[in-house]
């Protein structure tokens, strides 16, 4: 993998922030790897770390009683897993999961929270990107539960 | 087809195979008789496909095939008339009216990388336009299939995909909204995938098909990469009947779906395309 900081330069996420910005989330941040089949994330667990994939692929799974495991989404390459460490209680919602062996950088929630605190102007130039990442998940997943590939509905009438 | 009046009043076609793509999905090769020919240039454009006794419907065409001549649509039972269609069997008559409307434009994606983005029922329209792509693939860039579905059981042209794949002439990209763990796929929405793609704004086509609000959620993106309008072309739906712009049931804005459509660029419809009710 390139350097972290060369790696995040380039990352939509931090792009366009200036030399010491990253190099302040970059403290924050080291390289992960993942094993085939090897989860990620468990639900419930305390939400410190999030990861920016920079290969392979990750799936974000729900156990749900009844249907068993289901995959909710895909994450391969450029993807940001994880955003229950933006805010309380700091809890994992979904399983994660490596598809394929992957490459990534890990950031320290509490650190990146601490360094966001700190520099407040940084900060929100980080939540506002992140926002961006979340809205964007948002309507993908408004439309997946619209069902939009269902045949249609005569009157609009179920 | 050369025959002026299969415009108007319903040629009988034969059906020569039947192929069962899902539990609701069927696609249908049906054969001209034998004064009738096949117009080779029908990727994007519709069949007016009467089931005898059931109504008649509009269907896109999702290929044509020559030696015998044959055109394939693709159809799903959601009403009288479709279900009745997806019933028949080879040697059973079909009343066809068409090829109606304009079609995907091959020569704004010649020399340029094309992005064909499907959803559901929509790559119907689309597969004509990719053969034709494959059969000339030196002419074309760069081209990428991006295909959604609702689950892997609701995959459309199976075989085609597994021929392409392995063909490796062109980047395929397929997802599901939902599945069971195990499925090998990409699971999230089709246009997602596009954020993914890396596109050279003047130096790409885009062909969108599905439903009207995915197409909405892919010009977004598409536009969010610097793709400009006249190069993102859409293939709308409407209540399309008479075929010739003049019965007015798929008037859209200023235009006539069946006539003027079904593919149009984003610049033509830009006035419409985010009407509600329209």
């Amino acid at each position: 993998m390139k350097s972290i900081k060369t790696f995040l330069e380039n990352h939509p996420l931090f792009d366009g922030l200036d030399q010491e910005a990253v190099h302040l989330f970059s403290a924050c941040a080291d390289e992960a790897s993942f094993s085939p089949g090897e989860p990620i994330y468990r639900q419930g667990d305390e939400a410190d770390r999030f990861y920016i994939l920079c290969s392979g692929e990750a799936t974000l799974e729900a156990e749900s009683p009844g249907r068993g495991r289901i995959v909710i989404e895909t994450l391969s390459a450029g993807d940001v897993l994880g955003a229950s460490w933006l805010f309380p209680p700091y809890r994992l919602m979904w399983d994660a999961r490596a598809r394929s062996r992957i490459q990534a950088v890990g950031f320290n929630a509490r650190c990146l929270r601490q360094t966001c605190d700190e520099n407040p102007h940084l900060g929100y130039l980080l939540m506002k990107r992140f926002a961006q990442i979340m809205i964007h998940r948002m309507q993908a997943a408004r439309l997946q539960s619209l069902d939009i590939y269902a045949p249609p509905v005569k009157g609009g009438k179920p | 087809m050369n025959r002026p009046e299969s415009k108007t009043v319903p040629v009988q076609w034969r059906v020569h195979r039947r192929r069962q793509e899902t539990a609701d999905t069927v696609t249908l090769e049906i054969r001209p008789p034998a004064e009738v020919s096949v117009d080779p240039d029908s990727a994007g454009r519709f069949n007016m496909l009467y089931a005898f006794g059931a109504g008649e419907v509009p269907i896109s065409i999702s290929g044509v095939l020559f030696g015998p001549d044959r055109v394939m649509h693709t159809i799903r039972a959601v009403g009288a008339a479709t279900r009745a269609l997806t019933r028949l069997k080879p040697g059973q008559v079909v009343g066809v009216r068409g090829p109606f409307g304009c079609g995907w434009p091959e020569a704004a994606a010649r020399h340029r990388d094309v992005v064909l983005v499907a959803g559901g029922l929509g790559m119907a329209p689309l597969r004509p336009a990719l053969c034709r792509i494959l059969s000339k693939r030196s002419e074309f860039g760069r081209v990428t299939l991006l295909f959604g579905v609702r689950t892997p059981d609701d995959l459309l042209f199976r075989k085609d995909l597994k021929d392409w794949q392995a063909a490796d002439e062109i980047d395929i990209a397929v997802t599901v909204d939902s599945a069971p763990v195990g499925w090998p796929g990409k699971v999230g929405l089709v246009t997602r995938l596009i954020s993914q793609l890396r596109l050279t704004p003047g130096k790409v086509c885009a062909m969108v098909c599905g439903p009207e609000i995915m197409m909405r959620f892919a010009v977004w993106e598409l536009l969010q990469h610097g793709i400009d309008p006249e190069d993102i072309f859409l293939s709308l739906e409407r209540n399309m009947q008479c075929g010739a712009g003049l019965c007015g049931h798929c008037q859209y804005g200023r235009f006539f779906v069946c006539k003027d459509g079904p593919v149009f660029s984003l610049d033509r419809i830009a006035d419409y395309f985010y009407l509600r009710e329209l």
